[in-house]
């Protein structure tokens, strides 16, 4: 039974009332920057990472309500993890520990997934400059 | 939660007056119009008297009024039959960006059958300009479509000029009156139309319900065939509780259109107020002074329109936007992009249409809750970083 008629799971609308890591990060160790404003959604994914763990992710998004609960998801998502167990969330799973999304919405839990390779990528190439 | 309905543009709440009027037709007058019978004819009186309660406010003969299930089906009818009817004379339609998609999809489909559509250039208020209809009129062409106003931006056009253009040509004019009919006076002849669309749910009428005025004399094809009813001109047994209905929603109109269009001036150019002094990085859409009485359209820079419903929905406000995000194509609303908006701007899009219900505490509530909404979504744009 649903109390309120919405487009989205609880879930998703739990995390897009209240966005976990939601800002910017000092010295972040990977940056991620996708989307573009014509399609409507823009993802800013920053990662802290020590010895090949992820141990802070933060965003910043314009976008509609999926796009915001598969940021703040994707962020809760990557903490803890190594920077290869990291890579191996798919859109589908960040889609999934929201409780889904609608059809037309899958697109934005895409996005959610290359910002975080995005971020990644950026972390690898800032290592290897620093080598 | 108490809930603030301000989409009146999608749809009205039906009256209570007209479901009252519309019950009886359900029950104990539930004849056929068709039948011969006592329940029958009982049933085709209540149709030729809502029918002349419309014919009545436009300003038409009764016998130039088909009922129709809506303004799409009078939109689609109007088109297609005009266009089938008239291909011997010739196969140029002409068009405009803003219409709805009633219009603009028919349009596409008659394209692939072999007719040629010219859509007009709007300017950055969506107005059209009548010169631009005369340096579109070809010798083929045999049909015009302009909207009275638009459903987005509000924007009225000037219809009546359009119409003598066609007019002086022998051209026919069709114009989609969904939005300003029972909520601006209409007059077909001052209007110069041969054909206009009416819907009864933007006028606190039944959903599933609207009318087409076809001139009299005006060559067309029938779009639905089965039977005699409405001259033949669109066969399938009368909707008589949803006609009843639209015939009561349209007397209650004609009684209250003067004053509400008055107070929802007053109610509409306080909130426009209210948003441009309370938030900052905000544009108007649509003509400022040429627009409907009940609508608000407005860009919010930075934030996307679908998160601003969201939002506002939380707080039992009911918007709109011509977001792409709230649709299932990618693309935001080609209204929007017509005026020459960026796709940015068109995303960040927020409608609010009054209505017959709306109260001024209501628009008050949206000013204290809207900036709110603004600056929790611009603390988290990328956007909102770079441009301050």
């Amino acid at each position: 039974m649903r109390d309120v008629f919405s487009l989205y799971s609880k879930k998703v609308m739990e995390h897009f009332k209240n966005p976990r890591n939601v800002g910017e990060m000092e010295n972040p160790d990977g940056i991620g920057h996708v989307g573009n404003p014509i399609c409507g959604d823009i993802m800013e994914l920053y990662i802290k990472v020590k010895n090949e763990i992820i141990v802070d992710a933060k965003f910043k998004t314009y976008g509609c309500g999926a796009a915001i609960a598969t940021s703040s998801m994707v962020t809760e998502l990557v903490k803890g993890k190594t920077v290869d167990e990291a890579l191996k969330i798919s859109n589908r799973a960040v889609a999934e520990a929201l409780g889904g999304l609608p059809p037309v919405k899958l697109h934005c839990s895409l996005l959610a997934e290359e910002a975080l390779k995005s971020a990644i990528d950026d972390y690898f190439k800032k290592q290897g400059a620093k080598r | 939660m108490k809930r603030i309905y301000l989409d009146y543009a999608a749809t009205t709440p039906t009256a209570p007056e007209v479901v009252e009027a519309m019950l009886p037709y359900f029950t104990d007058r539930f004849g056929n119009p068709s039948s011969i019978h006592s329940f029958g004819q009982e049933g085709k009186a209540a149709i030729e008297e809502a029918r002349e309660k419309i014919a009545n406010l436009i300003g038409a003969k009764q016998e130039e009024i088909i009922f129709t299930s809506g303004g799409t089906e009078s939109n689609n009818s109007a088109l297609k039959g005009v266009a089938y009817a008239n291909q011997h004379k010739g196969n140029h339609i002409i068009t405009t960006p803003l219409e709805h998609h009633a219009i603009i999809e028919p349009c596409n489909f008659l394209e692939k059958s072999g007719f040629k559509v010219t859509y007009l250039p709007v300017d950055k208020d969506g107005l059209l300009n009548p010169e631009e209809v005369k340096k579109a009129i070809t010798t083929k062409t045999i049909l015009i479509s302009a909207m009275h106003a638009n459903n987005e931006i509000g924007t009225i056009e000037p219809i009546a000029e359009i119409g003598r253009i066609a007019r002086e040509r022998d051209i026919y004019f069709h114009t989609d009156a969904v939005q300003t009919f029972g909520h601006l006076p209409i007059n077909v002849d001052e209007l110069n139309v041969n054909l206009l669309s009416i819907s009864a749910h933007k006028l606190c009428g039944p959903k599933g319900m609207g009318a087409l005025y076809v001139k009299k004399g005006t060559r067309m094809v029938s779009f639905m065939h089965g039977g005699e009813q409405e001259r033949r001109r669109r066969a399938s047994t009368e909707n008589v509780p949803g006609i009843v209905g639209f015939g009561k929603a349209v007397e209650i109109a004609e009684e209250k259109m003067e004053e509400e269009a008055k107070e929802l001036t007053i109610l509409r150019d306080k909130l426009i107020k209210g948003i441009f002094e309370k938030i900052d990085h905000v544009c108007l859409n649509g003509h400022p002074t040429k627009r409907l009485p009940n609508n608000i359209n407005v860009s919010i820079e930075f934030v996307e329109g679908e998160s601003m419903l969201l939002n506002l929905d939380m707080e039992g406000i009911a918007a709109s936007t011509g977001s792409a995000c709230s649709s299932s194509s990618l693309e935001p609303s080609h209204v929007l992009l017509s005026l020459g908006l960026s796709p940015e701007l068109a995303h960040g899009s927020l409608r609010f249409t009054l209505g017959r219900y709306t109260k001024e505490e209501e628009i008050d509530y949206v000013l204290e809750i809207l900036p709110k909404i603004v600056d929790k979504l611009r603390s988290m744009s990328p956007l909102y970083k770079k441009a301050s």
